[in-house]
């Protein structure tokens, strides 16, 4: 061992080299992945869900799964306070009582009821037609879930232990879809519901940006016509329904 | 008119302390209950993801309703000129000051993040109702702690009308606001109605007038000064009115719903269908809380103070009736998510009548709010000068001049 022949340059270019590696090539690297972050969200993109109710398959709720999956929402096995982000819906249509099935979840409206009654601006719409929740200044009056016609808000009513870090969540606070904003943050035009209706096979749900003529949901709109549900409301939702 | 004189609650040291222990349990119970909901979360209450506000916001909105009512008193002598209840006006302010504070207080810790409390007071959505009320009940608290400044300080009191007038204009607003943070509701069927406004400040007007007499005759057991036959029959001519008012808004309310056919499905719910919720509104709201009051007070026999004082228990179970009606049974009928399809299965109970028991939690929490309002009200009166010596009795009642 010759640690005491070390020379000062030795120690100089060795701590140089140490600092880079630990400080500067980190920091140079995550810039690098991290630059959909930095980027403002902009009105340019346009960020929408097709849901075609004809290819959604009865019994089956990878979407519902692929959700809980994500967000990391367990339940305490309380159905009536567990929060559902997007949940299953068997329908009967009331002239020929065919029965369908469809995921319900957050609709991403343009004029959001939901953000309008929020006391705090907790409740928001992103440039880009995401509406979500800031959990740091929701103050859990719940205002939003009495607004909201569709039903698409959840209050977490008991304390949490293993949330995800790509999912703020916490006791107390409102929560809702928000279209998997962390995986579009970082670059993906997936939503995790999504991804899991297309590797089942059924692709019922799209997503995408509509001011993108070639995405998928302009693909899927173009295809078959569509509706929002409770147009008569006037709020533009941004997920829209075909086959019913 | 000749100076008022005012002074304390006559009441012997030991009985003032076992009421203020007694109030004080009730209470710390409300804090305690608070206290677990907060740290166990909400789903130890009755309160769920269907039933979002329940026996909390209840006893809230009462509690803030009644403290725009019982400024009647002191609106009519300042306003109005009503030189009866000039002596009794102060009192009046005291009370609006006590049940707003309990109000609010009840609304905040039912909150899911009550220690958030600062940014709900720095951050506002000006679009929402909800934040205008915040300085509504903010400003209504300000607006009354200087009317009661106004008419106790003889040095300012010149000034207590424009005051009065300007915190008369202000409880009309702030009632409007709460009756407003239903009717802005498009979603639910039950509400989405600006007739939830005007409803709710002839709500406040009658309950109001009926708590303030009920907790003057409480004073008045004391101080065998203030509840004289003129105030008693001015209090129950006034309650009469508001009665019938109350009577007439409701119906305007029901038949307009029954009218629009997107409400129609939640008035035949609610009148007919709805189980414990339609029991609530005939027999609580409709028959215990407005016709049978307005019975006993129109009978030959009524001007029987105990006659009165009946009535008014019996508006108060009914107020208790009226909110919950309009807050619970307003959550408990689905929503109509699907103008062409009825849901027939769904994991989030969309298809179902909700059910809501209220926890021991929520109530014991409710009846804090109450307690505090009262034990406000006690202290103050136990040592400042809020009450009369005397209450004069002149005639023409109205006055050409106020002073």
């Amino acid at each position: 061992m010759n640690k005491n022949n070390l020379t000062r340059r030795d120690f100089l270019i060795k701590s140089a080299s140490l600092m880079t590696v630990v400080y500067i090539i980190p920091d140079l690297v995550s810039k690098t992945e991290a630059k959909p972050l930095d980027e403002k969200v902009s009105s340019k993109t346009k960020w929408a869900m097709n849901i075609d109710v004809d290819k959604c398959t009865k019994g089956c709720t990878a979407c519902v799964e692929a959700c809980i999956e994500e967000n990391g929402l367990y339940g305490m096995d309380r159905p009536e306070t567990d929060s559902q982000w997007i949940r299953k819906l068997t329908l009967k249509d009331i002239k020929t009582e065919k029965i369908v099935e469809l995921p319900m979840l957050c609709q991403h409206c343009e004029n959001p009821p939901c953000c309008d009654v929020c006391p705090t601006g907790a409740s928001f719409r992103r440039e880009d037609g995401i509406v979500m929740v800031n959990q740091h200044t929701c103050i859990g009056c719940r205002y939003c879930m009495m607004a909201c016609p569709f039903k698409a808000r959840s209050f977490v009513h008991e304390n949490l232990t293993e949330q995800l870090t790509s999912a703020p969540r916490g006791k107390g606070c409102v929560e809702s879809c928000n279209f998997c904003a962390n995986r579009i943050d970082h670059g993906s035009d997936m939503t995790a519901c999504e991804e899991a209706c297309q590797k089942e096979g059924h692709k019922a749900i799209t997503f995408g940006d509509l001011s993108n003529p070639k995405s998928r949901v302009n693909e899927s709109l173009a295809s078959k016509p569509s509706r929002r549900l409770r147009s008569d409301l006037k709020l533009k939702q941004r997920v829209t329904y075909s086959g019913i | 008119m000749d100076k008022i004189i005012f002074q304390r609650l006559k009441i012997e040291a030991p009985l003032f302390w076992k009421l203020f222990l007694g109030l004080g349990f009730f209470i710390l119970v409300g804090y305690l209950c608070a206290h677990y909901m907060e740290t166990e979360g909400h789903y130890v209450t009755g309160m769920n993801n269907q039933i979002v506000w329940g026996m909390p916001h209840v006893f809230a909105v009462l509690l803030i309703v009644i403290a725009s009512g019982v400024l009647n008193v002191a609106s009519m002598s300042s306003v109005f000129n009503f030189k009866l209840f000039k002596p009794l006006a102060p009192l009046s302010a005291l009370m609006a000051v006590a049940f707003l504070i309990s109000g609010l207080v009840v609304l905040v810790l039912d909150l899911g993040r009550p220690d958030r409390l600062i940014v709900a007071m720095t951050t506002y959505n000006f679009k929402s109702i909800f934040a205008w009320n915040i300085f509504l009940y903010s400003g209504f608290a300000a607006i009354l702690v200087v009317y009661l400044w106004f008419m106790l300080d003889r040095t300012v009191s010149n000034y207590s009308k424009p005051v009065g007038v300007f915190a008369f204009l202000w409880r009309i607003i702030l009632t409007t606001g709460t009756g407003s943070i239903f009717g802005f509701l498009i979603a639910r069927d039950a509400y989405g109605t600006a007739i939830l406004a005007p409803l709710f400040i002839i709500m406040s007007l009658l309950y109001g007038t009926v708590i303030y007499f009920l907790l003057l005759k409480v004073i008045n057991y004391f101080q065998d000064t203030l509840m004289t036959d003129e105030v008693k029959d001015n209090l129950r001519k006034i309650t009469i009115f508001f009665l019938f008012a109350n009577l007439y808004f409701l119906a305007l309310y029901h038949i307009t719903n029954l009218y629009i056919s997107k409400h129609y499905d939640y008035e035949v719910f609610i009148l007919t269908a709805g189980g414990i919720y339609t029991i609530i509104f005939w027999i609580g709201q409709v028959l215990i809380g407005l016709l049978l009051p307005l019975y006993l007070l129109l009978n030959k026999n009524s001007n029987n103070e105990s006659n009165f004082m009946i009535s008014s228990l019996l508006v108060v179970f009914g107020s208790f009736a009226a909110i919950y009606v309009i807050i619970i049974s307003g959550q408990a009928f689905p929503l109509n998510i699907f103008n062409d399809y009825i849901i027939v299965e769904s994991s989030f109970y969309d298809n179902v009548i909700h059910d809501y028991t209220p926890s021991l939690y929520e109530i014991g929490l409710g009846i804090g709010g109450v307690a505090l309002s009262l034990i406000i009200i006690l202290i103050a009166i136990r040592n400042l000068d809020f009450l009369p010596s005397v209450i004069q009795i002149r005639k023409p009642l109205v006055d050409e001049k106020s002073d």
